[in-house]
């Protein structure tokens, strides 16, 4: 076990370094001039041609992509030194590059932002296995009845609205419209500062994110367990006596949840990567939010890192699944 | 059970029909089923698939879901009628008076939990009072008994590192852990190797003998009978057509569906040139049988009935010439055509 995971670790670790390359030739190829907002900015949008080739120059867009990229990969381990202007700002390790609007470290603006979106991904994940299993199993159980059925269209409906809208709608009518108020104000407060003002300012996200996700949740659960139901694991469990309910929720279950599972693991991996419309949507100041700002302003070390981030949480996640997944069935050899 | 008389067999079926509603209709898979089987004695159950053998024996183990079937009739076990008992009191008999060993130990063991904890689950569900130590000695006490080696080793495996003849004593294993007094053997050993088919079916009559259970063996493995079953029913499209001492059945058949399973079983005395023969056509359709005998578009001898009764009028079960026999047949003499045409036939294809 150990051995695999270190296996799937260094290979993990291989695809994070040809992401970290492919975009950063995907920033330095690209069509768009990384000096241009940087030199707007420190010169109050009045940046003359000089201006600009000297912030070129002082980018390193003169020399050679396997000299830079190499330098960003050094300053990752051992932090570097990186001058935009006049006054050269210290970037300590793991530096991702400074904000091009901000001048800071990237790497430490976002560890700021990184608290808020685990908060939401963690309370997001949570709602989708705590709605999704149980309203899965409980219509597997019923499958084909009127309630199923009422059940199971109602979700499609649900799923097949954008996201983006329903999280929209729900925060009109919750904190605008009815002004419920333990949701009047949304937004992140660390856990540490008041965990109340934690728990209100995250809850609608969470159950926008909850409500909407379970959905598919639901449809995974009731797919799976109706499939392990007619198994003959299951035959066997009843011939023996057991319990409906020793059946359904310790045989069945057990075999059920393995494919959900599956699909929980990548999807908190995309959770974690930031959740753009959420945080937006309920003003919570996460990787998500950063993101799309920096996309806005064209800054492209905070663009490049989150990206990377991202791939990072789908890397980790997926080993992850892979490990829980030889737990939860004897069969799966890691090897 | 106190209500049995003492010569009422354990297990007696009667009249017993099991339906299921589908979206094609009404669909009838055991249509006014009776037999019963004593303690110690073995009743052979034979039949293609869709006959309604595992339904019939499902019915009996109550693990048709009430909601999705309806069943008609008479189950007594130990004389206490189950048809239509709640679904609680169902499950304290089932794993404790009566046990059921599947065809498929592979498929029918949780592919996620250790033999032994499945054993112990299977007795302690029946022995609430009972300790985890006691069940896991019970286990491995069972697992020894069906001839596991090193059983304490074993009941930490899990079912897929077991072989398939250990995986099936594992499975009678579980179904034996709270000696039941009738045991169901859903085609036993129809996914063995034939040497190790005969180690399990001797297991289960040493096993029977041992707790002197009533066994019903369900298989369309007429080897399997020969070897275990003192009486043998034969179901074509739900239905009892055939009943008789195993002796009976395997030697002067008189229903031609019985005759044409035993002609398409090899037979090891007769020369390597002989040819098997098969039923023509296929089982018929349980929501549409066809009127009159069931087996009669499959029948080559319909016409030796006359007035085309074969097609119309189902036939009685009417008592056949052996002792307890029964056909459900319009031929007259069956006996005669067995003897003269079928074994005539099978001599000849031998020479």
């Amino acid at each position: 076990m150990f051995a695999y995971i270190l296996k799937r670790s260094l290979s993990g670790l291989l695809v994070v370094v040809l992401v970290s390359m492919s975009v950063f030739a995907l920033f330095w190829y690209g069509p768009s001039e990384p000096a241009r907002p940087i030199c707007n900015n420190q010169t109050n949008n009045r940046c003359s041609a000089a201006k600009l080739a000297q912030f070129r120059e002082n980018l390193g867009y003169n020399n050679p992509i396997v000299v830079e990229y190499g330098k960003w990969a050094k300053g990752v381990f051992v932090g570097r030194e990186i001058q935009f202007g006049q006054i050269p700002i210290e970037c300590p390790a793991p530096c991702l590059g400074l904000s091009f609007r901000t001048n800071q470290p990237v790497y430490a603006e976002m560890k700021e932002r990184l608290p808020a979106t685990i908060s939401v991904a963690l309370g997001g994940a949570f709602l989708y296995v705590a709605l999704g299993v149980p309203i899965g199993i409980a219509a597997a159980r019923r499958r084909g009845t009127v309630g199923d059925k009422a059940l199971v269209s109602s979700f499609l409906f649900l799923s097949s609205v954008p996201y983006y809208l329903f999280a929209l709608l729900m925060s009109l009518y919750l904190t605008v419209i009815y002004q419920v108020p333990i949701f009047g104000t949304t937004g992140y407060t660390p856990i540490t500062e008041n965990p109340w003002h934690w728990f209100t300012g995250l809850f609608l996200a969470w159950m926008a994110l909850g409500i909407f996700g379970c959905t598919s949740y639901t449809r995974y659960t009731r797919g799976s367990m109706i499939e392990t139901l007619g198994e003959d694991y299951i035959r066997t469990a009843r011939a023996k006596g057991l319990p409906a309910r020793i059946v359904v929720y310790k045989h069945a279950l057990r075999a059920a949840l393995v494919p959900v599972v599956t699909i929980f693991g990548l999807d908190l991996g995309l959770l974690l990567a930031g959740t753009i419309f959420t945080e937006r949507i309920f003003s919570i100041r996460g990787i998500g939010w950063w993101g799309v700002e920096a996309v806005a302003v064209k800054d492209l070390n905070v663009v490049q890192a989150t990206t990377l981030f991202g791939a990072v949480m789908i890397i980790v996640m997926n080993i992850a699944v892979d490990v829980i997944y030889s737990v939860l069935d004897p069969r799966v050899r890691l090897s | 059970m106190s209500a049995q008389r003492a010569d009422a067999p354990y297990l007696v079926v009667d009249d017993l029909t099991v339906s299921f509603p589908t979206e094609d209709g009404q669909l009838t898979a055991v249509t006014g089923l009776s037999y019963s089987v004593d303690r110690g004695q073995t009743l052979g159950i034979v039949g293609e698939s869709g006959s309604g053998k595992s339904v019939s024996s499902l019915a009996v183990m109550g693990l048709h879901d009430p909601k999705r079937s309806t069943i008609t009739g008479s189950i007594r076990l130990g004389g206490r009628e189950i048809v239509g008992l709640g679904e609680s009191e169902m499950r304290k008999l089932r794993g404790q008076d009566t046990a059921m060993i599947f065809q498929d130990a592979l498929a029918a063991l949780h592919p996620f939990f250790r033999v032994g904890d499945q054993l112990e689950e299977a007795y302690l569900v029946h022995h609430p009072k009972a300790s985890k130590r006691d069940a896991a000695r019970k286990a491995i006490e069972m697992l020894d008994r069906v001839g596991i080696p090193q059983p304490e080793a074993r009941a930490k495996d899990y079912p897929h590192q077991f072989s398939g003849g250990m995986r099936q004593r594992a499975m009678i294993a579980m179904g034996l852990i709270n000696d039941p007094s009738l045991i169901f053997a859903d085609e036993p050993t129809t996914a063995l190797d034939v040497t190790v088919q005969a180690q399990i079916l001797d297991l289960l009559s040493d096993l029977q003998s041992e707790y002197n259970s009533a066994i019903v063996i369900i298989t369309h493995d007429l080897g399997v009978i020969a070897e275990m079953a003192n009486d043998v029913l034969v179901m074509y499209a739900g239905r009892k057509v055939e009943f008789g001492t195993c002796k009976d059945i395997l030697t002067h058949p008189e229903m031609p569906y019985t005759w044409g399973l035993l002609s398409s079983v090899p037979d090891l005395t007769a020369s390597t040139d002989s040819r098997l023969i098969p039923i023509p056509g296929n089982p018929p359709s349980l929501l549409d049988p066809p009127p009159g005998c069931a087996f009669n578009p499959r029948c080559t001898h319909r016409d030796k009935v006359p007035g085309q009764l074969c097609t119309t009028v189902l036939p009685e079960l009417v008592p056949g010439v052996g002792e307890r026999h029964l056909r459900r047949c319009h031929l007259a003499d069956p006996e005669a055509i067995y003897r003269t045409e079928i074994v005539q036939d099978a001599a000849g294809g031998a020479q």
